[in-house]
């Protein structure tokens, strides 16, 4: 906890909450990603579509799901589908508004790697993997990406490209075909970075209070640019720090409940 | 339809060397019917599945599997899935050949096999490495019609498709609900389909669009109560996210892993039992 009241994490979800604007249909990723999402639903966005790739659309989950998948999400869903019909019927067809994306690394043009760290055919950490990120990358409108920031993760050069921002940059991504805008905003625990209009690459738009761009700085494993304009963000509300405490204190109450199956008698 | 002993059931529809999807998206999965194909030793098994989870971390662990088809390899909201891990970066207890998919494209893929097509279709996205790869899942085309630039899918038709479900009728008709992940699509692309069920009812008395697999496609059941635990069965039990977490620490190094497949499945005659074991179960 800084001075200010608040923590690095807190105003990251609280900043990337507010990147959301009311009523857009958002195609979520669990984590940092899940929490912003129902941030923003419970407060300046009530009406945002939250659809999770477990199927579940239009879900209001009361505590935020550990996995993707959790019962949460099915009973608090306007409607539950395939998930064939989620990846070609939603994202696919067009109709996902915003991508939210985390990931183990990210380089300047916004790429994603969730592979491997190292060679792929001897990798040093085997990462999940791909998951759905390669396509809500390129067919959401945009994408945002939420991500602390350490020369680790922010490379200059990926292990491996499993998702694609803005390619080699410039007009790259446009003339791969790709339909959504790609990424709009990468939300660090520094500020927030955001393409150049024209190069594409990542430069440091925004920080938060009592952060230096210095800082940030030596936080990227690429030289970063800082943009022309560079802003400082508002701190939390304590509207939304208490909902984002509610939310996270509600949460861990319910992970930590225990389960009990009823077995029936013996035969 | 007669209920078998899930043992009677897996000895008779999972054999060494076979293509095995033990489906269920985050919820209903397959973990009993998981165990007992570790308890009966199977090898060089195909493990399919979009989301590998704790029961492939368990499997491939205890060295049943030589292959695995799959789109995210993790444990949810938790870290990594170590077992994995282990056998990809340092062969261990095996090597492990891995085919890489996306989500999208496992969907496809098993769509593909439930359609009777030997491949399905999705549009190509931009460069990724994962097309890159020595044995990429998916191969570009041009759409005959508009020339858009489309990727083909090569079919998966399991040998054997496996699933918890909520209900099974007495004519054998299966009951999903809540998160149905690809388990329809898995279930008529396999040649097999083995079904573990929370509980035996008379009529199913679902809803006109319901998810339900007819007896027909069914190979064989078992009534297996809590037979997704850790995971869940919406209506029966929730997700049991504490275990999720503990088992980022049982996983992690070769000799806690190996002391609990010992003590909670090898050790152990069902599933059952092995909830009693947890405390789960009265």
């Amino acid at each position: 906890m800084s001075g200010a009241g608040y923590t690095r994490d807190e105003i990251m979800t609280v900043t990337a909450a507010r990147q959301l604007r009311n009523g857009a249909v958002c195609f979520v990723g669990i984590g940092l990603p899940s929490a912003a999402c129902n941030l923003a639903r419970l407060t300046h966005a009530p009406e945002l579509v939250l659809i999770y790739e477990s199927g579940t659309v239009g879900t209001r989950p009361v505590v935020l799901p550990l996995s993707i998948g959790d019962g949460e999400l099915a009973e608090t869903a306007t409607c539950i589908v395939p998930l064939p019909e989620i990846f070609a019927y939603y994202l696919q067809r067009g109709r996902v508004d915003v991508g939210f994306l985390g990931a183990a690394q990210i380089d300047c043009f916004g790429n994603l790697n969730t592979t491997v760290i190292g060679d792929y055919a001897r990798p040093r950490v085997r990462l999940p993997g791909a998951g759905g990120a390669p396509e809500i990358a390129t067919q959401a409108r945009e994408v945002l990406i939420v991500m602390k920031q350490t020369p680790r993760s922010f490379v200059p050069r990926l292990d491996f490209r499993t998702s694609c921002g803005y390619l080699g940059g410039a007009r790259e991504r446009e003339a791969s075909g790709c339909p959504g805008a790609g990424p709009r905003a990468v939300i660090t625990d520094y500020g927030v970075l955001r393409p150049h209009p024209e190069t594409r690459e990542l430069e440091l738009a925004a920080l938060y209070p009592g952060v230096t761009a210095t800082a940030a700085q030596a936080a990227t494993g690429w030289p970063l640019r800082i943009a022309a304009a560079l802003e400082t963000l508002p701190a939390p509300t304590p509207a939304e720090l208490a909902a984002l405490r509610d939310l996270e204190a509600r949460t861990q109450r319910a992970h930590a409940a225990p389960i009990h199956i009823k077995l029936p008698q013996a035969h | 339809m007669p209920l078998l002993p899930l043992p009677v059931a897996i000895a008779a529809h999972v054999h060494d060397g076979d293509s095995v999807a033990l489906e269920g998206f985050t919820h209903l999965i397959p973990f009993a019917a998981g165990h007992e194909i570790i308890r009966q030793r199977r090898r060089e098994l195909h493990l399919i599945r979009m989301t590998p989870d704790l029961i492939y971390d368990q499997l491939i662990g205890m060295g049943c599997a030589a292959r695995l088809s799959f789109s995210w390899g993790g444990n949810p909201g938790v870290g990594s899935l170590h077992r994995l891990r282990d056998a990809v970066e340092h062969g261990w207890p095996r090597p492990l050949a891995l085919s890489e998919f996306t989500h999208a494209e496992l969907a496809v893929a098993y769509q593909a096999g439930a359609s009777g097509l030997p491949c399905g279709l999705m549009r190509a996205y931009a460069a990724s490495d994962l097309a890159g790869l020595p044995a990429p899942s998916v191969r570009a085309l041009e759409c005959p019609f508009t020339g858009a630039r489309l990727s083909a899918v090569p079919a998966l038709t399991p040998d054997v498709t496996i699933l918890h479900a909520q209900q099974i009728d007495a004519a054998g008709n299966v009951l999903i609900r809540g998160i149905i992940g690809a388990a329809k699509e898995a279930a008529l692309a396999a040649r097999r389909v083995l079904v573990t069920v929370e509980e035996q009812v008379e009529s199913l008395g679902a809803h006109m669009n319901a998810l339900v697999l007819p007896a027909a496609l069914i190979s064989a059941a078992s009534l297996v109560p809590g037979g997704a635990y850790p995971s869940y069965a919406q209506g029966y039990y929730a997700r049991d996210n504490r275990f999720y977490r503990a088992w980022d620490e049982i996983a992690r190094e070769r000799g806690t892993f190996g002391a609990w497949m010992q003590r909670h499945v090898l050790e152990l005659r069902d599933h059952a039992t092995l909830l009693r074991t947890l405390g789960v179960a009265a």
